[in-house]
């Protein structure tokens, strides 16, 4: 005798529902169909059949037009992010280690000043931010991009850490230090080990974040140092001839795949990281 | 093996702020096992960091076998300590949390395989060393962070309140343990604890604090039977001590403390003759297991008649309580004692057992009063600021 505990019945309310789920699925997913759809046709098809229709024939021929003309930008927007995700992580770990574990006078005066980086929009250090780059030499370098990146993500970074070693016992850092262990090795041994899904979280943050900028992009970089942002939008904004559309959204596709990528691959500690502690267990 | 000395420690966290710990002096004999109680915000766990190192000390020094140490890191001072969290590495085993810190100091491969090995046999965790700690019970944890503390064969281990995270049968089991341990390894130990009950049974020499201050330090018996003033009398012992007001009074020479039950009243000689005392608000104190039935033969103890208002049996004893000038006062009896609320029982009890505290100060006063070892006049000099 076995019955299921709840009679799948088709009442009003259900159908409602998945109707609602449905339809708030297609507005959100239309656009990278039309996107999708429209980077395999050919011109011919674009100007003849309409936003949704099926390609007549698939064709590549956008995309490998679109990565012969923003390939190498989508290397430079590799150079630039890998390490300025990197660094401004690693060092936003380390700013956090020390703003919750070794606090100094004045440690959360120097926390709240620091947080107003999270609020600062970005075109108020554009200026700044060029002039130090000229002094420093590091104007219109990749060098110069990836630190401003790095310095503009460590309000972050810092404020991820911070909070998360926070919730850590601070007992756990006085065993280690009557274990005989110094201030890196506790850093390294005991809680950078411990902080995988706030990495994960701060590498999500960061990449988006640099991978998707266009304005610094655009200020601090020039000609063939220019990330894929800045490529792309040289591409869509070209006024001479006929519109490709099929290449304009493949290069777009191709300019947000890595973002969509890493969001596949650490998605889970994301959703974990931003919920931790939240429930006790 | 060391011996461990506080020679006037001071601790503040800044001028303007009330001292944390004040000239704090005691000192242990290599091997014993100190016990530092008092309520929360005493400075007991403030006074452990300072032995540990975790913590700058204000003023004073602290010698463990009669060298300064109060300068040292804490990792060069040889001294381990258990926390009341455990705080064992997360994500490292069972292994590698013991072995931490021998690696950390460089001691060789095969002697940590070694170590390691001996302490969990010594604990009893060898099934565990893969394990994770999240993958322990409380009481497992509890055996790993004494196991790493072991590891390291330090000079002196500290213990800040290890037990209070167990529920009340491992707690009991535990101390019983650590005691075994401390009786085979005969190492040096300071522990902290707010639990009265530790207090007693593990401890060579107790030291209870408040407010920052050391109010005794001595053995456990004299702490029970021998308090220093109210605050001492009051934290140690279950049920608490009894403390009935009263005002002395002279008779055929001798001073009397006139009790009440509102059935009868009793004149208790007391063995003192101090003038001073006369006339004097008091507070007598007598712990609930020196009030006894007075035999059907008359022993030359005096007794008072007086109504008993509510029995609480223990299994063990019968608490029966009654009112002394209209004071509730515990007596702890025998549980074969037939009483019900609103018999009426004839009590004694020895008055050579009774103390007698200052009402106003607290200090003890008069009879049975051994001078403090330690502490007295840090309390004067307190008072007097």
């Amino acid at each position: 005798m076995t019955r299921t505990l709840a009679p799948r019945t088709f009442n009003f309310s259900r159908i409602a529902i998945y109707a609602t789920l449905l339809l708030a699925c297609a507005l959100y997913l239309i656009p990278l169909i039309v996107m999708l759809l429209t980077s395999f046709k050919s011109p011919d098809d674009i100007r003849t059949g309409n936003l949704l229709s099926w390609p007549e024939v698939i064709t590549g021929i956008g995309w490998i037009k679109a990565w012969d003309t923003v390939g190498g930008y989508f290397w430079n927007s590799v150079k630039i992010t890998i390490p300025a995700v990197l660094i401004s992580t690693l060092l936003g770990a380390l700013n956090g280690y020390v703003l919750s574990m070794w606090r100094f006078r004045g440690s959360q005066l120097f926390f709240g000043l620091l947080l107003f980086g999270c609020f600062l929009p970005f075109q108020t250090v554009l200026l700044p931010a060029s002039f130090t780059l000229g002094k420093l030499g590091l104007a219109s370098t990749t060098t110069g991009l990836v630190l401003v990146h790095i310095v503009y993500g460590l309000a972050f970074t810092t404020l991820f850490f911070r909070n998360y070693y926070c919730s850590v016992p601070d007992a756990l850092v006085r065993a280690a230090r009557l274990d005989g262990a110094g201030f890196f090795t506790i850093f390294g041994r005991i809680l950078l080990p411990m902080s995988v899904p706030i990495i994960m979280v701060c590498l999500i943050w960061q990449f988006t974040q640099i991978w998707n900028d266009f304005l610094f992009g655009v200020v601090f970089a020039s000609g063939d140092a220019q990330p894929i942002t800045v490529a792309l939008n040289n591409l869509v904004n070209t006024s001479t001839g006929v519109k490709e559309y099929n290449v304009d959204m493949a290069a777009a596709m191709i300019a947000g795949l890595p973002t969509l990528l890493v969001y596949v691959l650490a998605g889970k500690y994301f959703l974990r990281g931003l919920t931790a502690g939240a429930v006790k267990g | 093996m060391a011996t461990l000395e506080l020679r006037n420690v001071n601790k503040t966290y800044g001028s303007g702020l009330p001292d944390t710990l004040k000239h704090i002096d005691l000192s242990i004999d290599s091997g014993e096992f100190l016990i530092l109680v008092g309520p929360s915000g005493c400075g007991k766990s403030t006074l452990m960091n300072c032995i540990a190192g975790l913590e700058q000390i204000s003023g004073g020094a602290i010698l463990v076998d009669a060298a300064d140490i109060s300068g040292m890191s804490p990792k060069d001072r040889d001294i381990a300590m258990v926390f009341q969290s455990y705080a064992l590495y997360p994500t490292m085993n069972v292994r590698d949390n013991i072995a931490f810190g021998l690696k950390m100091r460089k001691m060789p491969a095969a002697a940590i395989d070694e170590e390691v090995a001996r302490v969990a046999k010594l604990l009893q965790i060898e099934h565990l060393l893969t394990r994770k700690p999240g993958q322990l019970s409380g009481g497992q944890q509890q055996r790993v962070a004494m196991g790493r503390a072991l590891a390291r064969r330090p000079k002196i281990y500290l213990f800040d309140e290890p037990l209070s995270n167990l529920d009340a049968k491992l707690r009991v089991e535990m101390r019983t343990e650590i005691k075994l341990m401390h009786q085979r390894l005969k190492t040096t130990t300071v522990y902290v604890t707010h639990d009265q009950i530790e207090a007693m049974t593990l401890g060579d020499k107790v030291a209870v604090m408040k407010d920052g201050l050391i109010q005794q330090f001595g053995t456990p018996q004299q702490i029970y039977n021998d308090p220093a003033n109210l605050f001492v009398a009051s934290f140690i012992g279950s049920p608490p001590m009894n403390f009935i007001p009263l005002r002395l009074q002279r008779k055929d020479g001798r001073l009397h403390a006139l009790l009440d039950s509102g059935q009868a009243r009793c004149e208790l000689p007391l063995g003192i003759s101090d003038a001073g005392l006369e006339e004097r608000e008091v507070i007598l104190g007598i712990r609930p297991e020196q009030i006894a039935l007075a035999p059907a033969q008359a022993n030359g103890l005096p007794s008072i008649r007086a109504e008993v208002q509510i029995t609480e049996p223990t299994g063990p004893d019968l608490l029966v309580f009654v009112t002394l000038n209209q004071t509730k006062v515990c007596c702890r009896l025998a549980p074969d004692v037939a009483t019900q609320v609103g018999d009426t029982l004839t009590l004694q009890f020895d008055p050579a057992r009774v103390l007698l505290f200052d009402a106003a100060s607290g200090e003890r006063l008069g009879i049975n009063v051994t001078p403090r070892q330690i502490g007295t006049d840090n309390v004067a000099q307190f008072k007097g600021r």
